[in-house]
Formats: structure tokens, sequence, C-alpha cells
């Protein structure tokens, strides 16, 4: 109970402290982006983590919010309603509930296939009207408000970046916490149950399908939160924050996360927010390297990125972590110039030019001698990465033996939430 | 008055008929053995009675009122609990959980989304209570399906018994278990149950013998006798469905696989 107390209080500190760390324009926007992911993230995996409801329509809880939240900002600037803007997330959360509760009470009858084909037509289906009801979702354009009407908060009027991040930052800390005691919850542990073995619950008196309508609607609640926060950060909704697209991004981030642990889709967000600013700058291919990421994690890592943080608990529970620094460290060296020579040749053929500068080196696309040179470098560095890994193996199952005590087993593969 | 009440009871996959017009009283308190060859029926029964499938025709009553119509959470909230001839547990949820997840219904939590499971003494304590039980108290944070056969067995017998139904329909509760995790088994079983009503499929003639008040005996799907064991052992119809195999109330020597 205080160790988890303490985790609370040092994630309010960190939301509370860094801003005051990176505090340039950009780095405060990157912030109230990651709380914003994190919520939708989080929402999602109520869904797929822990319900076993596939979806790839999970978005439309995010946009149906977030316009509703855009048009009672308008209201608010009209002076039709007079409330705070601190409020306008739960408008969100509120509308993507009704959402959820009307969709939900067909989509969560089965889950798997069924399921996952529901979601996906009524995602298409509401991306297209919402091209279709101008009048709501503003065409193509989309439709935008003005966040720093209203009523001030405490003397604060959100006209500043930072200001937002606090209000965003506030409300992730609330929908997190939320979230994670629904885990703790007899709805959310039948969740998992349901998930697991629907069939069995039925015969401990659950019907599986009111078990998923429970968690589906509160995923819609806390993406429609996530998407009033969006409407407040960004104070413009068009259709693509609530297409296919967004439901892909959403996916990909609760699963590289790793679905099985509360705070995957948490570092899943945070990733996926810094690839999508970060990367972006540097190159338009950034997507590209976003499916090869995921693509890689569902073959190697099938647990994400958190799971494979939490498979270093058993070597460090046995005090052998460190029997694993020299391997990782010669394995991670040429496989890093692995993936920088396969990056250098995907971002050559996509130059334009004869001229192409990677990392301090120019290039020449059209040279038959770039593409050698590049070739030979990654060759090399594959054989010399295929070379190291028998060693990562042995000191890998060395790290995880002889003292190996079952109370530490069970604590390492018990972690499903 | 008779707790579970079958009342020419048929079954059909298509065209097979697998249940044949089956009547059966079962009594409050009684300890209901159900046995018969391979592929008699005797699961399906139990699928019947706790609502995995519908009847073709006839009625089951429980507690006099038909069930055969309802689904199996609504059957299983009447206080009719079972568990499964092929193991059918929570594989990723810890065996704590699992047996927790057993107990949440009858303890009246429902789809509550405001308790904290941590914070229920009661709940975990009970929780605990069955663990001991059932032998899996060092077991507990393991994943389910990450358990030996014996012990997912042991924990399926758990989440069947942890509600404290009035009646507990058990699959062949202890098929795969070595002579002394039977013997255990059936202790226990006999302990949970007591003061219950119990319906079990068991193959061990020595188990049967011991446990049951009355014996149901299944073939092709149609009751060929129901009674007392000591009328059962006499029974020549039962003598020859069993392929001349001596049915004896101290012996194994009915072995049916
Ligand atoms: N869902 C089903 N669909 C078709 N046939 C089934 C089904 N369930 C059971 N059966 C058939 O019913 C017969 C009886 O099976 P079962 O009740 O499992 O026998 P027992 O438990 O007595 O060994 C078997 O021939 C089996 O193949
Ligand atoms: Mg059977």
């Amino acid at each position: 109970m205080l160790r988890k107390s303490i985790v609370w209080i040092v994630f309010a500190i960190v939301l509370l402290v860094l801003p005051q760390i990176f505090t340039s324009i950009f780095s405060i926007s990157i912030f109230t982006q990651m709380t914003i992911a994190i919520v939708f993230a989080l929402s999602y995996n109520m869904l797929l983590g822990q319900g076993g409801m596939l979806s790839f329509g999970h978005a439309v809880y995010f946009g149906l919010g977030g316009f509703l939240a855009v048009h009672a900002l308008m209201m608010i600037e009209n002076e039709e309603m007079m409330f705070s803007v601190t409020l306008i997330p739960l408008v969100g959360g509120l509308f993507g509930l009704i959402a959820a509760l009307f969709i939900g009470s067909f989509s969560t009858h089965k889950a798997g296939t069924v399921f996952a084909m529901i979601s996906l037509g009524m995602g298409e289906l509401i991306a297209a009207s919402s091209l279709i009801l101008v009048s709501f979702f503003g065409g193509e354009a989309g439709v935008s408000g003005d966040r720093t009407y209203g009523p001030p908060f405490f003397g604060y009027d959100f006209a500043q970046g930072i200001e937002v991040y606090y209000l965003a930052a506030a409300w992730m800390f609330v929908a997190t916490l939320c979230m994670y005691l629904f885990t703790q919850t007899p709805a959310g542990r039948m969740a998992n149950a349901v998930r697991d073995n629907p069939e069995r619950a039925e015969f401990i008196g659950y019907s599986a399908r009111r078990v998923r309508f429970i968690s589906f609607a509160m995923a819609g609640f806390f993406a429609g939160i996530a998407g009033g926060l969006f409407a407040v950060n960004y104070e413009i909704l068009t259709e693509e924050n609530l297409n296919a697209a967004s439901s892909g991004r959403v996916l990909l981030m609760a699963y590289i996360g790793g679905l099985g642990f509360f705070i995957g889709p948490i570092v899943g967000a945070i990733v996926l927010t810094l690839i999508n600013s970060l990367l972006s700058n540097y190159t338009t291919l950034w997507m590209l390297y976003l499916g090869i990421l995921f693509v890689l994690t569902v073959m190697f890592l099938p647990r994400g990125l958190t799971g494979f943080l939490m498979m270093h608990r058993v070597p460090w529970h046995l005090g052998k972590l460190r029997l694993l620094a020299v391997p990782y460290t010669l394995t991670s060296m040429p496989g890093a110039v692995f993936l920088l020579g396969l990056v250098a040749m995907i971002e050559m053929s996509h130059a334009s030019g004869s001229e192409f500068v990677y990392l301090g080196i120019a290039l020449n696309p059209d040279g038959y001698g770039s593409w050698a040179f590049l070739l030979a470098v990654t060759g090399v560095a594959f054989y010399v990465l295929r070379l190291t890994l028998p060693r990562l193996r042995d000191a890998w199952s060395e790290a995880n033996t002889i003292t190996r005590k079952p109370d530490h087993a069970a604590k390492e593969s018990g972690g499903q939430s | 008055m008779s707790l579970l009440q079958l009342q020419n009871v048929s079954k059909s996959f298509g065209e097979t008929a697998i249940i044949r017009d089956v009547s059966l009283s079962i009594a409050q308190g009684e300890k209901h053995a159900i046995i018969g060859p391979n592929g008699a029926g005797k699961s399906t029964l139990f699928n019947l009675i706790s609502g995995r499938y519908g009847v073709s025709s006839g009625n089951i009553l429980f507690k006099g009122n038909p069930i055969h119509n309802l689904k199996p959470f609504e059957i299983a909230r009447m206080g009719l609990a079972r568990s499964f001839q092929v193991t059918n547990i929570f594989p990723l949820l810890s065996v704590f959980e699992n047996i927790r997840c057993g107990l949440l219904w009858s303890m009246d939590y429902r789809y509550s989304f405001w308790n904290l499971v941590s914070r229920q003494k009661a709940l975990n304590a009970r929780t605990e209570a069955v663990l001991e039980e059932i032998g899996l108290h060092d077991r507990r944070n393991f994943p389910a399906g990450e358990l030996a056969y014996a012990e997912q067995r042991a924990l399926e017998l758990g989440i069947a018994i942890a509600s404290g139904a009035e009646m507990i329909l058990l699959d062949e509760p202890v098929a795969g278990m070595s002579h002394s995790e039977a013997k255990n088994a059936v202790a226990l079983i006999r302990k949970v149950t007591e003061g219950k009503t119990l319906v079990m499929v068991e193959h061990d003639m020595s188990i049967v013998f011991d446990v049951a008040d009355r014996i149901t005996v299944l073939v092709y799907g149609e009751v060929i006798a129901s009674d007392v064991p000591a009328k059962i052992r006499g029974n020549p119809r039962v003598q020859e469905a069993y392929l001349g195999e001596v049915v004896t109330g101290d012996g194994v020597e009915a072995t049916h696989a």
C-alpha cells in the first residue's frame, strides 16, 4: 500500500517538475501531447490488454469527445454557457461515454473477430459521416474554438502552453489513477477473467457480455477525456482525429508499450510521442520507422517494451544484472551500426539530388561508391552482431539461473494485470 | 423434495441423439454419482443442466424453477456451480485471482467498480481459506496457466467450490491424478460438499461407491438405472453394460477409462 502510494507521489512530482527542467515551448508542447496520448493509450488498453477486445475504432470516442469539447468551447465563447475551461475534458469524457454506451450495447456481444470487425465498421461509418454532417464536424476543415474565454481559473486563462500543460497533466494524473483503481475493482478483475476465458466466467455468475460492456463504456469515457484535452490543447478537431489512422496509432502505442502491464501504454505513449515529434524533424520517413518498430515488437517483444524491461526482474532479484552489462554493450555497438547503416540506405534511396549528408558523411545517392560503402558497413556490422549473440545468450541464461527461487519466478511472471 | 429434476430431457447434435429421454431426480443434500462408458453423454448432461447447451426437449427444474432456458450465469447465480472435465481456468490470472473471481458474485460484488478488491477483508480471507483447502497456497502468485496438470485440476475444483453453491456438479474431478492425489481430492470433495448436494461423474468405482448415496448409470444417452449403490451393484443391466466386468463395492475391477 505504502509502496504504491510512493509510486503515485513520485509520478505527481515528475509531472510538476518536468516543465521546470525542460522549459522551452517545444518541450512543453511535447509534454502536453504525451499526457493526452497517455490517457488515450491507457483507455485503449482497458479494451485490448485488460478486456481482450481488439478495437480498430477507438479514435471514434476520442474524436467525438473532442468535437463536442470544441463545441463547448464555442458556446463558452458565445456566452451560451458559463463554465471553466478546466471542465472541458469532462464534457469530452461524457460524450465519449454516451457514444460508447450506444455502440457498446451491440459491439460487445462477442469478443474476437466479430468485435474487431464491428469496431472497424463503426470507425469507418463515423469517420465518413463526420465529413457529411458539416454542422457538427465542420467538414474537411473541422471545427475550432478558443480556450481563453470563460471564467478564469484562479487567475489563469490558459493562453500559455505551460498552463495548458498543467491542466492536461492534472487531468491525466486523475484519469490514470482512476483507470488503475478500476483494474482493482470486481468489474476490473472480471474484465481480466473474461479476457482469459469468457466461458468459464459465465459459470461463476458473470455475463461475459456485461463485463465487456462495462470496460467498453469506461474506455469510451477516458478516450473522450483525452479528446477533450486535445480540444483544449489544439483548439481544433478534424476528421483525422477520429479516423482509422488515429485508431491504428493508439493500438501501436499500447502494443509497443506492452499490453500486459498497466504502465505499458504509458511507456508506449511516451515513446511514440517522442518518435512522432522528434523524428519527424529529421526525416519524412518517420512513419516507416514506426512501422518497423511495431513489426519488430510484435516479432521479438510480444510483451512490449515494458515486458522487455520486466524480463530483467529475475536477474535483478538474483543480483546478477551486472553479468549482462558487457554482453549488452558488445551486442549493441554492432547493432547500432547495423541499424544506422540500414537507415542510411533507406534515407539515401529516398533522397533527391546528388548530395546526401548523413551523420556528417557526404554520400552520393547516384554513385555506386556510396552504396557499396554502406552495404559493406552494414554487412560487416550484421556479421559482427551475429558473432556477439551466443555470448549474450549465455550471459542471459546464466543471469537467470542457479539461485532462482520460486517466489522470484512468480513475481516475474505474475505481472499480468 | 428434489433440488434438481430432469423431466424427459433429450439432446441431439444434428441427427445424432446424445441424450435420450432422461428423467432424474436429485434430492437436497444427496451425493449422486453418474457413471457410464465413455461417450455415454455424462458431460453433455452436465452441460445441459448448467446451461452450456440448450435442451432439444424436456424440462430441467432447479429448486422447482425451470432453468433449461436460462444462461449459464443465471443458473450459477441460483446456486449451481460446476467444474469441467477438460480444465477450464483463467490461464493468465494468478491462482489467487482465479479463486477470488470464483467468489465475487456469490459474495455479492456483482459488477461493482467502486470497491477495491484488495480492501475486502472477508473476500480475501475466504480466498485464502479455499487456497489452503485445495493445497495451492504456495502457488498463489503463479499464473494459473503455468501450473502442473494435477495442480490445475485442484484449481478447477477450487473455482467450482469457492462460491459455496448449494449444488455442485463435478465432471471427473480426479481424472489423471495419481492415487494419493486422488485420495486427497476425494477427502477434500467430501469436506467441502458437506451439507451440500453433489453430482459427480466418476470412473473409479471405489470412489463412486465410497462417496455416493445414489448412482445413475448412463449408457448411450439413456438412464439404465438410478438407485442406491447396493441395488446398482446387483443390477443385471448394469453388469451387462459394463461388458461382464464385475462391479463390486470394494474393488476397482470395473476400470473404464
Ligand atoms: N458440442 C457437441 N457437438 C456434437 N457432438 C457432441 C458435442 N458434445 C458432445 N458430443 C458427442 O456426444 C457424445 C457424448 O459425449 P460426452 O457427453 O462428452 O460423453 P461422456 O462425458 O459420457 O464421455 C459423444 O459422442 C460426443 O462426440
Ligand atoms: Mg465426459
